[in-house]
């Protein structure tokens, strides 16, 4: 028996905050077994619910990398029969490629790639993905800080201002 | 005579009748100590959510820093009734049977003073929030305690209330979903109360700050009942649920006489809440429920972890089905509660609140807020478990 889909929405919403953990502590918060979570998270595994248990890495931290950002508007040609997935997937192949999106407005796919240097990110976009037959122009933007990502504030969390015991 | 005598002869005697909060000594030594783990805090963990901050700030910008009218900002008065119809299916008219308060607090000491002669009786249901007594000693009346137990889960019963009944009782005051218990009261146990309250004609203040954090089954109004209405002060707020605290915004809602003479006093001894704070407060009502929801729902996580793991470290717990308070018996030790929690704290660093302070009925229990991060949780329960080892 899996955990029922308001528990399962509230599972998502654990994982997604902290998808380190434990079976066991889920299964508790939920007043569930930890039977029912295991299989309930196998599940959403297999039907690719949830894909990936990434940690959220503030890089500015590791002062050994200094890998630079760059979102670029790119404007593309759809190709007859299949859009614009077949040139975005020929994109998001390129492993220094982070995300792919398509947009509405001014341009057609948002790309977020990652470099070591401006010099390399600036190749990438001459050598491979202006050379795309589909590829007509594209903007790149450097990002100069990250504040926020995925949803996550990467400043240090603010401390509790609670008094200690209140009534 | 000695000093603090000549000085205390020009205050008082209500005053100096009134004991010192039973929290003071045990606040300073849980102040004064560094990487304390804290249950004690009777309040969310969640900032005010950011529209909500937003909308106040926003306002700033836009200059309104002056009073509103005494009952409160009409808008704001306008979204309560149309949310306490929706939420809690009680209607009241916004012109005549609501007025905003700072916080619920003021509300409980408006609507004592509004309804009490001196002598009358006002029978306040514990455990309980620790001004009830107080307030209602500085309104002129006289605090009689109904006591429930943990045999009852913490429900009141018609029984314990005509055991309590005089020829002066005036009214009733009670909270739930309670602080410190956890305990609710469904539509069915609240019903059987309402034919002694008319019977014995008594005005209702009912504490419901507590309303939205019910995680079990949804939280039943009285003023909701048949007949109810007309003799309910219905008490609420924006600190718990939408975890603005620090605005101190409430709001009464009830028959228009009381309403009206409740806004007597606040016109009088407070003109009007924070322009700022009714602001928020409206923001909130408008758009902050989804926020609402998602910390209702992780306190529900909460509960759970907290009541489970006092389990298994053997502390006995009922379950709490609204609040974020577990209330635990710590009968199993021979210690008061004053006792233990001195000593958990400075063996453990873990600080709960004393069951005493909220009546003597809560002797032998610690009240412990779940309303902190479950790693924080997990440590309490860690050093709470080493600490009731130690005991053995």
């Amino acid at each position: 028996m899996r955990v029922e889909r308001d528990k399962q929405r509230e599972l998502l919403h654990i994982l997604e905050e902290n998808s380190r953990r434990s079976a066991e502590t889920i299964a508790t918060m939920l007043d569930t077994t930890v039977e029912d979570v295991k299989e309930t998270i196998a599940k959403l595994e297999k039907e690719k619910t949830i894909i990936k248990y990434p940690a959220i890495v503030n890089w500015e931290k590791v002062h050994t990398n200094d890998l630079v950002t760059a979102m670029i508007d790119v404007k593309v040609t759809p190709k007859r029969e299949v859009g614009f997935d077949d040139v975005a997937e020929r994109i998001y192949r390129f492993p220094e490629v982070q995300s792919v999106y398509l947009m509405s407005g001014a341009y057609d796919l948002s790309v977020v790639i990652e470099g070591k240097t401006m010099r390399q990110v600036a190749q990438f976009v001459s050598e491979k993905l202006s050379a795309l037959d589909s590829v007509i122009s594209t903007t790149t933007h450097f990002i100069l800080k990250k504040y926020k990502h995925d949803g996550v504030i990467l400043e240090q969390p603010e401390d509790d201002k609670r008094m200690v015991v209140t009534p | 005579m000695s000093i603090s005598q000549i000085a205390n002869s020009r205050l008082s005697r209500t005053i100096q009748a009134i004991p010192p909060s039973g929290i003071r000594r045990f606040f300073e030594l849980a102040s004064s100590m560094e990487g304390v783990i804290s249950l004690g805090v009777g309040e969310p963990d969640f900032v005010t959510p950011w529209n909500t901050r937003e909308a106040a700030i926003s306002s700033l910008e836009r200059g309104y820093t002056a009073y509103t009218s005494n009952s409160g900002l009409y808008e704001l008065r306008e979204e309560i009734c149309k949310y306490l119809d929706s939420s809690f299916q009680v209607s009241y008219d916004p012109d005549k049977e609501v007025v905003v308060t700072v916080g619920a607090s003021e509300g409980i000491d408006l609507a004592l003073r509004a309804i009490l002669d001196p002598g009358d009786e006002v029978l306040v249901v514990e455990p309980c929030y620790v001004s009830y007594d107080p307030v209602v000693r500085l309104a002129g009346g006289v605090p009689v305690a109904v006591q429930t137990t943990l045999e009852q889960q913490f429900k009141l019963t018609p029984a314990q209330i005509e055991a309590k009944i005089t020829d002066r009782t005036k009214a009733i005051i009670f909270c739930f979903p309670n602080n410190p218990t956890g305990s609710i009261m469904t539509k069915e146990e609240l019903a059987a109360l309402a034919a002694v309250f008319a019977r014995h004609d008594l005005v209702v203040i009912s504490d419901e700050i507590y309303a939205e954090l019910t995680y079990d089954t949804n939280h039943t109004s009285l003023a909701s009942l048949p007949g109810m209405k007309d003799r309910t002060i219905l008490l609420s707020g924006f600190s718990k649920a939408f975890a603005m605290t620090g605005w101190r915004i409430g709001y009464a809602a009830g028959p228009e006489d009381i309403i009206q003479a409740m806004v007597k006093i606040h016109q009088y001894t407070m003109l009007c809440a924070p322009i700022m704070g009714q602001i928020a407060a409206l923001e909130s009502l408008r758009h902050g429920m989804e926020a609402k929801e998602r910390m209702v729902e992780s306190y529900r996580q909460r509960r759970n972890y907290v009541v489970k793991s006092f389990e298994q470290i053997g502390l006995s717990c009922h379950k709490p089905e609204g609040a974020f308070y577990a209330f635990p018996s710590i009968a199993s030790t021979g210690m008061p509660a004053e006792e233990f929690a001195e000593k958990l704290i400075l063996e453990q660093k873990v600080a709960v609140v004393p069951g005493h302070v909220f009546g003597d009925g809560g002797a032998q229990h610690i009240r412990c807020s779940y309303a902190t991060s479950l790693e924080n949780l997990e440590i309490a329960i860690d050093r709470m478990d080493a600490f009731l080892r130690a005991q053995k």
